[in-house]
């Protein structure tokens, strides 16, 4: 394990090292300590390497990762893991607004809460938040899933995509085109995975599902108070 | 009736209402049939000021100009010089504009790129994110960041030479983008990750930052992310120059590129192109002032674009103060856009040749704004690349031309007082004098 101090050695360091590790590398673990809610820390990695954040972070941690599995000790500010591809980012703590924003892949953990539009124009990352969202999550999300264990703020879904939407708890209201939808078996299934990926006990019995009602999909007069 | 007592009244000639004209009329026949907004393509078609106000002065006694053939008239430029490591080498100050794969064929941005290549200067991907044709055909290719997000990864990141972060699009400032399901191909959908066929809006925000002090933050990210190599460019609408400037700088932009309401879109509210943004003879001035308030003019590069058409409105654009010029329309024409070749498909289309503004419709009789396979086919784009290499190669001579005439041997010395205006409105939004005077309003020192 290599640790790396990040006030002592600064962001341009450990970013360009984070870069610099081959796929066969076998300096596989990382730990970053003093994290002190600083920016794009983590950012733009593409090697199967875990690296351990000792703190809280500040924006975009994890932005645009490949392959690597990032672990926050703590919580998280805007676009945490924003436009991720694959592998694997777990926030013990809270995280701020835009969480998984436009992601593209991979799976996002949030162990605490995420604030508003977690998930916005998500593009196929699996996000999994065990405690409650914000509002305007998932906006205009195109597809993957958003499971969230506790409850949704205002306008959940608007202007939805493709994305699949599992929520356990209340829903404070529906966005334009979203609507509840048929939990069938195949959506059983898939929450049965994300969850235990997530190390989240709860089952996938008591959620609900939320989709696109897809009358969005091409403009209609008659549908104009939505957009 | 028509008659008083004896005298037969005269009817006056039918009058047209210069309120509603024929025009308007047919917008709101319009309307009241469709329900909906009219969608179209292109820029403000409606009169605004423009270069086309200004002239230039050229040499006389007090300054002497260059000869023709033989004194060298420069016209590199370098881009990106503030923080990237390997900033960007032009041959001529005239770049290619963003314009999506989606409203083009992957065959016109391969043209794209093979004519901006033969011309040594820039070509830049749109919303639908990077093709290898254009990749593959381009010696320089700006890589944009917008809302959307299409497309978006690290990897074509990484293999771009500058990276452009689109704030907003002189057409449309505050506006998002539009591409309508009859151009949502297979190949549309699966790069932009959506259904086909759906008519897809994309956000007018972008999705992980709002505001000033989150956009340097968002700078630093992609910097980190690609290692601090490639210039980072900030896009903006001719909404508020002074202000957008001095806040994209601020924020740690290499470049400002700002495009004026004139600008082209690939679709978007005939409302919106018509009435929102300013024209770009008048956002210049405020821009250069607010690098020149930094100490920044010439350190960060300011790119010019919104119906810019040959040399001359190069010239005068560089001469007001920018670095740049970029170019879509008139791309696209060289291309052979709305050529009068295809006169009898456009009117089958119910319009004609240099009207055709129904980009988004997929119709396009040239095969260059549309996703149909077999239009598609009529358009060579190695023919293409060769008529946009020498469209660009005329703009440039066209502004050597001018800048050796006012005895200038780079294009970048062309400077404001060899300009003046031909209505007090062009002397006021370019601040420089009106013809046959020393005057414009708001000059320093003058009451008006
Ligand atoms: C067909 C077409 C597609 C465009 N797509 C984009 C785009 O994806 N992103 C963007 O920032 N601007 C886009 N634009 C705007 C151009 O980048 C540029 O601002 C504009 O064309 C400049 O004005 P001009 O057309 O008068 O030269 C598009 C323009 C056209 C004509």
């Amino acid at each position: 394990m290599l640790e790396f101090d990040l006030q002592e050695n600064g962001l341009r360091k450990l970013n360009s090292a984070l870069h610099d590790q081959k796929e066969n590398s076998n300096q596989t673990v990382w730990k970053v300590t003093n994290p002190k809610g600083s920016h794009s820390i983590a950012v733009g990695i593409d090697a199967p390497i875990e690296v351990n954040i000792e703190g809280s972070t500040g924006y975009y941690c994890g932005g645009m990762n490949k392959q690597a599995n990032i672990n926050v000790k703590g919580s998280v500010g805007p676009g945490v893991a924003e436009n991720m591809m694959s592998g694997k980012v777990v926030i013990d703590g809270d995280a701020s607004q835009y969480a998984g924003a436009t992601g593209h892949g991979g799976l996002l953990v949030i162990k605490g809460n995420a604030s508003s539009r977690c998930g916005i124009s998500m593009k196929g990352i699996n996000i999994v938040v065990h405690g409650n969202i914000g509002h305007m999550s998932a906006f205009m999300a195109q597809s993957g899933n958003l499971v969230v264990c506790g409850d949704a703020g205002d306008a959940l879904g608007d202007s939805l995509y493709e994305a699949k939407l599992f929520v356990r708890g209340k829903v404070k209201s529906l966005g334009a085109d979203c609507e509840k939808k048929e939990m069938r078996p195949e959506h059983l299934e898939l929450l049965e995975q994300l969850l235990s990926d997530a190390e989240c006990d709860a089952k996938p019995e008591e959620f609900t599902r939320y989709g696109s009602a897809r009358k969005l999909y091409n403009f209609n007069i008659d549908n104009s108070d939505a957009y | 009736m028509n008659k008083i007592g004896k005298t037969k009244i005269p009817h006056t000639t039918p009058r047209y209402s210069a309120t509603f004209s024929n025009d308007i009329n047919s917008d709101i026949r319009r309307a009241a049939a469709t329900g909906i907004y009219d969608i179209r393509g292109g820029g403000a078609k409606r009169k605004l000021p423009t270069f086309d106000d200004l002239l230039f002065l050229g040499a006389s006694i007090s300054r002497y100009p260059l000869e023709g053939y033989r004194e060298k008239c420069e016209t590199s430029v370098t881009i990106g010089t503030r923080y990237a490591k390997n900033p960007i080498e032009l041959d001529i100050p005239i770049t290619i504009a963003g314009m999506s794969f989606g409203a083009l064929s992957g065959p016109a941005k391969e043209a794209l790129g093979r004519g901006a290549s033969a011309a040594g200067t820039s070509t830049t991907t749109g919303d639908g994110g990077m093709t290898p044709e254009e990749r593959g055909h381009s010696s320089k290719l700006v890589y944009q960041y917008l809302p959307s997000r299409y497309g978006m990864n690290p990897d074509d990141l990484r293999k771009a030479d500058a990276i452009e972060i689109v704030v907003g699009q002189g057409a449309k400032p505050g506006g998002g983008g539009m591409l309508l399901g009859q151009k949502i191909s297979d190949r549309v959908a699966e790069m932009r990750n959506l259904p086909t066929g759906i008519d897809q809006r994309s956000a007018c925000r972008h999705p992980d930052w709002t505001g000033p002090d989150d956009l340097e933050i968002k700078i630093l990210e992609l910097r980190e992310i690609t290692g601090w190599k490639v210039p980072i460019y900030v896009k903006v609408a001719g909404a508020r120059p002074y202000y957008d400037t001095t806040l994209a700088i601020k924020a740690g932009a290499d470049a400002i590129v700002l495009d004026g309401m004139q600008g082209g879109t690939a679709a978007t509210q005939d409302v919106f192109i018509e009435h929102v943004g300013q024209p770009t003879l008048a956002i210049v001035r405020p821009a250069v002032q607010a690098l020149q308030d930094l100490g920044m003019h010439r350190e960060v590069q300011l790119i010019l674009s919104g119906g810019i058409r040959n040399g001359a409105d190069v010239a005068k654009a560089l001469a007001l103060g920018a670095d740049a010029v970029a170019i879509g329309s008139a791309a696209l024409i060289a291309l052979g856009d709305n050529d009068p070749i295809y006169e009898e498909e456009y009117n089958k289309l119910g319009t004609t040749a240099g009207a055709y503004d129904d980009w988004h419709e997929g119709m396009d009789p040239a095969g260059i704004t549309t996703q149909d396979t077999e239009l598609m086919k009529r358009f060579d784009p190695i023919e293409g690349g060769r008529r946009l290499r020498n469209y660009l190669k005329v703009m440039t001579l066209e502004a050597q031309t001018i800048a050796r005439a006012c005895g200038k041997n780079h294009l970048h010395n062309l400077e404001p007082e060899d300009l003046v205006a031909l209505t007090i409105e062009a002397a006021a939004m370019a601040q420089v004098p009106l013809a046959g005077t020393d005057w414009y309003p708001g000059k320093p020192g003058t009451s008006y």
